[in-house]
C-alpha cells in the first residue's frame, strides 16, 4: 500500500500571535513551529499501517524551506521519504492543487491529512484534493483500517457517530482518536537524516483569494467575581445583566 | 446571477444555524442584488422549507430523492454545484460543520471557485469582495479579498444576529429539484450510524456546561449534569477527561477537539489551558468555576467564581430551576 500523509507547518499551540509589516504578515520571531496537531495523528496512524501492511509513506509539505526540521521529524516518526513543494502557500485551493499535482504522479491508495491545519483552519483541502483527484475523501476520521482494498472508517458526523466502508483510493482527514501521537526514537532521527527529502518546484495557480490584513480579537473586560457563598446570585446575573439566559 | 444557500436538515426541519446563513444570504443579495435561493437535500416538510421565506429566501430547491436521505458529502456536493449551474449563484454559502466544509470543499473544486471557511462577519462589496475570517483558531482575525468569479463562504455561527420576533411573515415557493446524481458517489456502504443520545449536539448549543480535571472522576459528573439539565444545556469537557475516557470523545472541546460558540459556557474544573480557549473563545459569555484564585481561565471569563465545584454547582442547579 502507497501511503501518503500531508502535513502543515504551524506556529506550536501556545504561540502568541501577533502581527508586523502593518499587520501584513505573521510575526514569526520567537514562534516555534510544529507539525499540525490533526497531521501528527494522521502521520501516527499512517505509520502504523504501513507497519501492518508494508508499502510505502511519504509525507508531503507545501511550504518553504523553514518546514525542513518538521518534515524530518516526520521522517524520524516513520515516514520513508518526503517531497516539499516549494512555495509560499497562498490559500487552501493553491495547497490542493500542489497536493492532487504531486498524488496524479504517483497514485496512492491512500491520502491522509489532518481535519484541519491550526493556522488557517479551514478543513477543505482534504474535500478540494479528493474532488480535483475524482476520489472520495471523508472527515473527520476517528478510526481506521485497511483490509482487501478497503477502507473501514469511524467519522464524527453531527451529534454522533457514522461508520463506513469505502473502496480505496480515499482521501481522509484525520482526529483523535486515530493514533497517539508518537515521538521520534534515537534510531529514526538518525535515519530520518539519510532519507530523500526532495524539494520540488510549485504549478501554477489562479489566484482566488488573498489576504489583506490581519488582526487580534478586542481584549477582554474584566472578569466579574462572585464570592463562593453567593454562587445562586451568578442565575440572575446571566439572566439579567449578561442576558445569555 | 443569484445567491445559493445550502441549509441543513434535522427531523426535516431547516437548522437554526442554517436559518442564520439564509439571513445572511439574503443581506449579501442585498449587495449584490439578485433572487435568494436556498438548497434542501433529503427529506423535508414543505412547510417547514417555506420557513426560510422568512429570513429573506425568495425560492427553495428541494432534492427530495431517496438515494439523499442519508448524508452524503459527495452527493451532496454534486447536487450544490448542479443547483449553482442552474441559478447561475455567484455566491454560495453554507454554515460550518464537517458537511458544510465537505460539500464547499469538493463544490469549490468542481466550479473553480474560491472559498473561505470560518468567515465572521457580513462581506464588505464594494470594488472588491472582502470577507473577515477567524484565523488560529479563533486567536486572530483576517480579512481576505475573494477574487474569483464564483465565492464560496462557510460562516460561522452567531456571525448574524436573528431576532425572531423581527422576522418577516414571507413564504418562499418550494419547486423541486432533481440533480443528475452519479454511481461514483454512492460507493461506499454505511454500516452503521450512532446518533449518541443527545438532546441537544454541542455546535447548536446556546448553553454548554463543561467539566475538566477538577471534576476528579466520572463518578463525579452528576452535579454538572443536573446543572445542564435546569438550563437545557449540552455538556463538553476538556482534552484529558475524554483521553481518560471520564467522558466521551464527543465532547472533547478545543483546539484538537470540537470547537463551540454558545451564548453561555459553563467551566467547571478546567484551568483554561490555551488549546482549550481555542474551543471556546466565540462564546458570548464565559463563566469559570475553579478553586485556584490564579487559573488562567479567569483571564477570558465573564464571571468567575473562586471554589470547590462540588459545594457550587448544586447551588447553581438550585436557583436555575427557579428561572
Ligand atoms: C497540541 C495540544 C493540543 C491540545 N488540545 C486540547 C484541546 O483541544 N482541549 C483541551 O481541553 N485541552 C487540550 N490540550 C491540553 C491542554 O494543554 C491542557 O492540558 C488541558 O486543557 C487541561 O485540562 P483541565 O483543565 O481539565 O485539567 P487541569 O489543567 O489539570 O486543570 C484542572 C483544574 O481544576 C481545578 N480544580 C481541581 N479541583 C477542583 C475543585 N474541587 N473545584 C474547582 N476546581 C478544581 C484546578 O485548580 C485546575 O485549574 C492540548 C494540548 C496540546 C499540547
Ligand atoms: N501547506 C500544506 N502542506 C501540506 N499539507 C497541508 C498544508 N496545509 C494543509 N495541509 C493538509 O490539509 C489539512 C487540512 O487543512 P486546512 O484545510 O487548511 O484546514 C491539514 O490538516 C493538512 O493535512
Amino acid at each position: 500500500m502507497k501511503i501518503l500523509v500531508c502535513i502543515s507547518n504551524v506556529p506550536d499551540t501556545t504561540a502568541k500571535i501577533t502581527f508586523t509589516d502593518n499587520d501584513t504578515r505573521l510575526n514569526k520571531t520567537g514562534v516555534q513551529y510544529i507539525i499540525g496537531p490533526y497531521d501528527d495523528y494522521a502521520l501516527a496512524r499512517g505509520v502504523e499501517l504501513k507497519e501492518q501492511s508494508g508499502g510505502s509513506l511519504t509525507v508531503l509539505h507545501v511550504g518553504e524551506a523553514d518546514a525542513d526540521p518538521q518534515i524530518r521529524k516526520a521522517l524520524a516518526i516513520g515516514a520513508d521519504d518526503a517531497i516539499r513543494v516549494n512555495a509560499d502557500p497562498l490559500d487552501s485551493y493553491f495547497v490542493a492543487v500542489q497536493i492532487a499535482n504531486i498524488a496524479k504522479q504517483n497514485s496512492y491508495d491512500l491520502i491522509l491529512m489532518g481535519r484541519e491545519s491550526i493556522d488557517y483552519n479551514s478543513g477543505v483541502v482534504h474535500g478540494l484534493v479528493g474532488e480535483m483527484l475524482g476520489i472520495a475523501s471523508y472527515s473527520p476520521v476517528m478510526k481506521l483500517d485497511i483490509e482487501g482494498g478497503f477502507a473501514t472508517i469511524s467519522r464524527e458526523i453531527d451529534g454522533g457517530k457514522e461508520v463506513l466502508r469505502a473502496p480505496l483510493p480515499l482521501v481522509l482527514g484525520c482526529q483523535e482518536p486515530i493514533a497517539e501521537w508518537k515521538i521520534p526514537n534515537m534510531r529514526g532521527i538518525m535515519t530520518a537524516r539519510t532519507k530523500l527529502l526532495q524539494v520540488v518546484k510549485a504549478v501554477d495557480v489562479e489566484n482566488m483569494t488573498s489576504p489583506e490584513k490581519y488582526f487580534l480579537p478586542a481584549p477582554k473586560g474584566a472578569c466579574k467575581m462572585i464570592p463562593a457563598d453567593q454562587a445562586e446570585t451568578l442565575i440572575r446575573l446571566l439572566q439579567t445583566e449578561a442576558k445569555v439566559l | 446571477m443569484s445567491v445559493l444557500i445550502y441549509v441543513e436538515l434535522d427531523n426535516g426541519s431547516i437548522k437554526k444555524t442554517s436559518l442564520e446563513a439564509v439571513a445572511y444570504g439574503a443581506k449579501v443579495a442585498e449587495k449584490t442584488g439578485g433572487p435568494v435561493v436556498v438548497l434542501a437535500l433529503g427529506q423535508a416538510d414543505e412547510i417547514a422549507l417555506q420557513k426560510a421565506g422568512n429570513y429573506g429566501a425568495t425560492k427553495v430547491l428541494h432534492a427530495a430523492d431517496e438515494k439523499l436521505t442519508h448524508e452524503n458529502s459527495l452527493a451532496y456536493a454534486d447536487a450544490l454545484s448542479q443547483a449553482v449551474t442552474q441559478e447561475n449563484s455567484k455566491v454560495i454559502i453554507l454554515s460550518k460543520s464537517g458537511l458544510g466544509d465537505a460539500m464547499a470543499a469538493r463544490a469549490a473544486a468542481k466550479l473553480k471557485a474560491g472559498i473561505v471557511s470560518g468567515v465572521t462577519a457580513l462581506p464588505e462589496i464594494d470594488a472588491t469582495f472582502k470577507v473577515k475570517r477567524g484565523i488560529f483558531t479563533g486567536k486572530a482575525f483576517a480579512t481576505t479579498e475573494v477574487k474569483s468569479d464564483v465565492k464560496i463562504l462557510v460562516i460561522k455561527k452567531n456571525v448574524i444576529e436573528i431576532d425572531e420576533n423581527d422576522v418577516a411573515s414571507a413564504q418562499a415557493t418550494v419547486e423541486p429539484f432533481a440533480p443528475q446524481l452519479r454511481e461514483n458517489d454512492f460507493q461506499a456502504s454505511v454500516i452503521s450510524v450512532e446518533k449518541a443520545n443527545l438532546e441537544l449536539s454541542l455546535t447548536e448549543a446556546q448553553v454548554i456546561v463543561s467539566g475538566g480535571r477538577g471534576m476528579k472522576g466520572p463518578e463525579n459528573w452528576q452535579p454538572l449534569l443536573d446543572l445542564a439539565k435546569a438550563l437545557g444545556a449540552a455538556t463538553g469537557c476538556s482534552k484529558p477527561v475524554s483521553d481518560l475516557d471520564w467522558r466521551p470523545h464527543h465532547e472533547h472541546i478545543g483546539q484538537t477537539g470540537i470547537k463551540v460558540a454558545p451564548n453561555l459556557y459553563i467551566a467547571c474544573g478546567i484551568s483554561g489551558a490555551i488549546q482549550h480557549l481555542a474551543g471556546v473563545n466565540g462564546s458570548k459569555c464565559i463563566v469559570v468555576i475553579n478553586k485556584d484564585p490564579e487559573a488562567p481561565f479567569f483571564k477570558s471569563a465573564d464571571y468567575g467564581i473562586v471554589g470547590d465545584v462540588f459545594e457550587i454547582l448544586p447551588k447553581l442547579t438550585e436557583a436555575a430551576k427557579k428561572l
